[in-house]
């Protein structure tokens, strides 16, 4: 998926050890983050050997955050790719934004944290964040840790117990991002 | 709110070690400004909302310099890197991407093969897909003279819109709003307008091409060529609502630095990222 690279250097940047894995076998980590950009058929498609190891590892409390598609990929299914079925961690669907303004959403978007308590925004009360994406989720349980605003409301992240969510790329969204990162690398 | 973008444009010469930015006047004349990623650096800690690095070299043989120089800025820069310039197909695509670009922004190979821009989109996603237009005006003194062209009324007189592949040195007759249309059709996630007219003259952005095509497309439109104060930013903004404004002198001499240009623009209310 496409910016593993970008996640892996923040990562690095942060002094973490990322490890890409390629096969189920290699996922051994203290925490695991799935990123991800494109459409949902194929990044399900991608995750799918992994899927009963993400299941397993979540079990036993390994955190796991999920950033832009990956986010997406948590719920039960996507409008983008109707056929597909998503990992369904959380309830609700993914949906193309419904909003009057131009698509892609595309741009630093001012965060409205709506659960202090994620502890991905520890130390963080506003700020920008770098989105790029035409669909978001709409959840149907109280998961939404933050939204921002695009001509309606959008889901900018989530959370539930140890499975996080960003829609915005935090690996490119500067020092905010680092922060939320570093935040999620220390849990 | 979403924030107006601010982005430097690196115009990489490939045929050094490390890779030169250089800048040239209305595409021609070249000037040296820096190490590639050494100011990309600079321009991300002072603000910049993303950076663009084009890849000006004439020979084909210095992809894997820009593969470096990417690498190398991905290490410390966190903001979207977009490359661009002489890419040709998927597998050069691939090549950026790996070494850390977000977004590829394409030209010359994409109008000789449109299909490249549905093909980009299917494999790499729609926002990583950038198609780069730059178009030069053609006035006419009626209609009748530009058949099946968009001719716009411009407060310098009737004109239309011409392409321009390789990086300005050849026309083919391709209509720029007719092609802004079409690569959107195909999946383009944005576009990047360059006024070739108004390119490295300081002068301003052509106002009256970037808000007929902003107003045409519904994929968001990056403003490029003629920046030379913030004022010609702000101006850009106001009078186009477009996406983002790129700009590469100003920044690069150091005549204004992108933090005072945010802080111009957020005096005039205009919503910037600031910290």
């Amino acid at each position: 998926m496409g910016n593993i690279k970008s996640v892996c250097n923040t990562l690095k940047h942060l002094g973490a050890k990322p490890i890409i894995a390629n096969t189920p076998s290699e996922v051994k980590a203290e925490k695991i983050i799935i990123p991800g950009v494109g459409a949902f058929g194929k990044g399900m498609n991608n995750l799918k050997p992994f899927i009963p190891k993400i299941r397993e590892t979540l079990s036993s409390n390994v955190p796991l955050l999920g950033i832009c598609l990956g986010l997406q990929m948590f719920f039960e299914g996507s409008e983008e790719s109707p056929a597909t079925e998503g990992l369904g961690l959380m309830k609700g669907k993914v949906v193309k934004i419904g909003t009057k303004l131009r698509l892609p959403h595309i741009g630093w978007n001012s965060l409205e944290i709506r659960k202090e308590a994620c502890p991905l925004f520890k130390g963080i009360d506003k700020g920008y964040a770098y989105f790029i994406h035409s669909y978001h989720a709409l959840p149907e349980e109280n998961v939404v840790a933050a939204t921002t605003s695009y001509g309606c409301e959008i889901t900018a992240s989530v959370w539930k117990k140890n499975v996080f969510g960003t829609q915005f790329h935090l690996e490119k969204s500067g020092a905010l991002g680092l922060q939320i990162l570093k935040n999620f690398v220390e849990l | 709110m979403l924030c107006h973008r601010i982005i430097p444009c690196l115009d990489c010469d490939l045929a050094f070690p490390e890779g030169r930015v250089v800048k040239g006047i209305e595409f021609k004349q070249i000037k040296y400004a820096g190490i590639p990623w050494q100011l990309a650096e600079k321009y991300y800690k002072d603000g910049a909302d993303e950076i663009v690095f084009l890849d000006i070299t004439a020979s084909h043989e210095k992809r894997e310099t820009m593969a470096r120089v990417i690498e190398k800025t991905s290490e410390k820069v966190f903001v979207p890197l977009t490359v661009g310039g002489g890419i040709r197909n998927i597998k050069e695509a691939r090549k950026v991407f790996n070494a850390g670009a977000d977004k590829i922004s394409i030209n010359t190979a994409a109008i000789k093969d449109p299909t490249i821009v549905s093909e980009l989109a299917r494999y790499f996603g729609s926002q990583a897909c950038v198609v780069a237009i730059d178009a030069k005006r053609r006035y006419v003194t009626d209609q009748e003279e530009a058949q099946n062209k968009v001719v716009v009324e411009t407060p310098e007189g009737l004109c239309w819109f011409e392409c321009s592949i390789y990086g300005g040195r050849k026309f083919i007759g391709l209509d720029s709003i007719k092609w802004a249309l079409e690569v959107e059709e195909r999946g383009a996630g944005e576009i990047l307008l360059t006024s070739m007219d108004k390119d490295g003259t300081k002068e301003g952005y052509d106002i009256s091409l970037t808000k007929v095509i902003n107003e045409r497309v519904s994929i968001p439109v990056i403003a490029s060529g003629g920046c030379g104060t913030p004022k010609h930013i702000h101006e850009v903004f106001q009078k186009t609502q477009v996406s983002a404004a790129l700009a590469a002198s100003i920044f690069h001499y150091e005549t204004y630095s992108i933090k005072e240009v945010k802080e111009f623009l957020a005096k005039k209310e205009l919503a910037v990222r600031s910290g």
